[in-house]
């Protein structure tokens, strides 16, 4: 500073290069920036989801009324979650597909974590419509598991994509069995 | 608009005010003495109707916020209420519904002139790209209302609409977390898309502010295309056409009325009178009737981008490329283009039917390497955004001299095949996606595409340049005898 206040004060004028401008512009304008940042991410973060949509993510769910071959449907996070008991044919149907004939290559092992009990979303990955399959009089499709009357996705024994648009196999949540017949979804 | 000289209104309180703010002046001089183009057909009536229509939407729609409830628990009832309970709620709430479809139907039409009438063109581009973005606003606006009443229809439709953000790669699905407010559509989305939904409108109000400005900078296109030259040419404002559209809009609002008052819910869908329940997805989700030719397009994907139809999609850019860089048709080796088209034209075939899945289960045309890298999904949005995008550069993409389709016969007969085929998707996009129905979307979708591109591109640089008549005033007077173009 005091280097400075020298030169001016000396009867040459100052060397007007435009580098302390330019210094000035920039530190001026990324405090603009910044400030005009962290008041639009309050903004654009309250759309997220809330801490009460947040905090009923987890859902436990008693499986002792499900028969062999029956479906139940429950709710996780607004959405529905297939939890079906399969037929040892399912079973078998859904382990005997060759993995090239897959869109989306999962083997039935990594879907389900016992074997009996599959748990998946019940949400087509296409546009978002839930697929029949759930009861016994629905229409479940050329693979014998899921078919989504939206736009005509086939899900096989496994929820997994076979024919038609949606892209992804019907998805997995993250759950655990906490014991042989209860099980916590989230 | 203050600078310029003011004559005086003879009624006192007038000229105090408009020396003081000179708004009597500005509306006499925009919409008094206006000059308009002396040779209007009844296709110039729908910019007024429309506007129209805007302010019919404001005034119902803020009467029916008055009664409404945005919450998932209460919306559904308090529609219901609006219907039975609330003094001539039932009237303003089909008027509201009603005035959504002919809202569209005023801009459809509106396009078309638009479209028809090269009404696009230099001067006039950004005229245009501000009726594009009110279109897009629009959608936007109308979308967001119908999932209001919150009935099947509502619910799954703005399942599956905000489920388009989740085909963008790596982002879409936080995106689509962002967009509900949640992990599934629910209050959270109920609440921003009703506050979305009252403030667009105004949004728009401001767009065709500009619209307008703009319009009467460059002043209105004219059913021959040619630009006013002398007093001869034009008519004032008023009378001549606050009169003709007046009449217009008596008519159209006539049709309106027997909407409104005998076929209230024609154009909606009964599953909306059911509540919205989240475990239950309606048989067939449909759109309202205004999106089905988009929601053709985006269904039209049965199939993503292979590297079959990569190769094609990038021999067709190289093979046209021509069309946008020479200055004249004649300057355009033709025959090369048409080799390359054609060479384009088996690797794009190659591309579907490797994809096509037969009824059997088999493959249409197994081909090596054939897996799509881009997912049908993903086509599809980009598809019917880009359908919208294109009427954005069309101004640009559609060089011809010639503005009206009066005096271009080959633009004539592409514009009037583009109409059939919108409705032709708009059939389609009704229809549940099977059979038939895809194949025939899916050629309707390479109309519209190749039409705004590789279309309008050629016609401007090969379809002959006609003479233009010498005037608006001639082509109206000498009629009989100088008409180059019939129709």
């Amino acid at each position: 500073m005091s280097k400075d206040s020298k030169t001016v004060s000396s009867d040459k004028a100052p060397v007007e290069d435009g580098s302390k401008r330019d210094f000035l512009y920039l530190t001026a304008a990324s405090m603009a920036a910044v400030a005009a940042g962290s008041v639009a991410w309050p903004l654009v973060d309250q759309m997220n989801p809330a801490a009460d949509t947040l905090a009923l993510s987890t859902t436990e769910v008693d499986l002792t009324p499900v028969e062999v071959g029956q479906a139940i449907t429950v709710m996780w996070r607004g959405a529905p979650v297939f939890i079906r008991r399969r037929t040892q044919a399912e079973i078998d149907a859904a382990r005997a597909v060759d993995m090239n004939a897959l869109r989306d290559k999962e083997t039935d092992e990594e879907r389900a974590q016992k074997p009996e009990w599959l748990i998946m979303t019940g949400i087509c990955t296409h546009l978002g419509c839930v697929p029949l399959g759930q009861k016994s009089g629905d229409q479940k499709g050329e693979y014998g598991g899921w078919f989504c009357p939206c736009h005509g996705s086939h899900y096989d024994t496994a929820g997994r994509i076979r024919k038609g648009p949606a892209p992804k196999n019907l998805i997995i949540p993250p759950y655990e069995f906490l014991s042989d017949t209860t099980v916590k979804i989230g | 608009m203050a600078s310029g000289k003011r004559e005086k209104f003879d009624n006192p309180v007038v000229e105090w005010v408009d020396s003081r703010l000179p708004i009597f002046t500005m509306v006499q001089k925009e919409y008094g003495v206006f000059p308009t183009p002396r040779n209007f057909n009844y296709f110039w009536n729908f910019g007024a109707i429309a506007m129209f229509m805007l302010v019919t939407m404001i005034i119902s729609g803020i009467t029916l916020a008055m009664h409404y409830a945005a919450h998932q628990d209460m919306a559904f009832d308090s529609v219901e209420r609006i219907m039975r309970d609330v003094n001539y709620g039932w009237l303003v709430r089909y008027i509201h519904a009603n005035g959504a479809s002919f809202f569209f139907i005023a801009v459809y039409i509106h396009i078309f002139r638009g479209l028809y009438y090269g009404s696009y063109k230099q001067p006039r581009e950004l005229l245009w790209m501000f009726g594009v973005l009110i279109f897009l606003l629009m959608m936007a606006t109308a979308f967001m209302g119908y999932v209001l009443p919150w009935g099947q229809m509502s619910f799954w439709g703005a399942q599956v609409i905000t489920s388009f953000f989740s085909a963008i790669p790596l982002i879409g699905d936080s995106i689509v977390v962002w967009l509900r407010g949640g992990f599934s559509i629910d209050n959270a989305t109920l609440n921003r898309f009703f506050a979305l939904h009252y403030l667009l409108p105004f949004v728009i109000v401001g767009v065709v502010f500009l619209h307008v400005w703009a319009l009467h900078v460059t002043g209105s296109n004219n059913p021959s295309g040619v630009e006013p030259k002398t007093e001869k040419d034009t008519l004032p404002f008023h009378p001549y056409y606050t009169m003709k559209d007046t009449f217009g809009l008596m008519f159209f609002i006539t049709i309106y009325a027997v909407f409104v008052f005998f076929f209230p819910n024609s154009l909606g869908h009964a599953d909306n009178y059911i509540p919205a329940d989240p475990l239950v997805t309606p048989a067939h989700i449909v759109p309202e009737w205004y999106f089905l030719p988009f929601y053709a397009i985006l269904r039209a994907f049965t199939f993503g981008i292979n590297i079959y139809l990569l190769v094609g999609l990038a021999i067709t850019a190289l093979a046209v490329f021509p069309l946008f860089t020479r200055a004249k048709g004649k300057d355009i080796d033709l025959k090369s283009m048409g080799v390359l088209m054609a060479i384009a034209g088996v690797f794009l075939l190659g591309g579907y039917f490797s994809q096509l899945e037969l009824a059997s289960g088999d493959i249409a045309l197994p081909l090596p390497f054939s897996a799509a890298f881009v997912d049908a999904k993903l086509c599809g949005v980009l598809a019917m955004f880009g359908s919208i995008l294109l009427l954005f550069v069309l101004p640009f993409i559609d060089t011809h001299p010639n503005r009206s389709a009066r005096f271009r016969p080959w633009f004539k007969i592409g514009v009037l095949l583009l109409v059939v085929d919108i409705v032709i998707l708009t059939i389609c996009g009704a229809k549940p996606a099977e059979g038939f129905w895809v194949p025939l979307s899916q050629i309707g979708m390479l109309y519209y595409m190749g039409f705004f591109t590789v279309g309008v591109a050629f016609l401007s640089k090969f379809e002959p340049v006609k003479d233009l008549p010498e005037s608006i005033y001639k082509s109206v007077t000498d009629k009989p005898q100088k008409t180059v173009a019939k129709g």
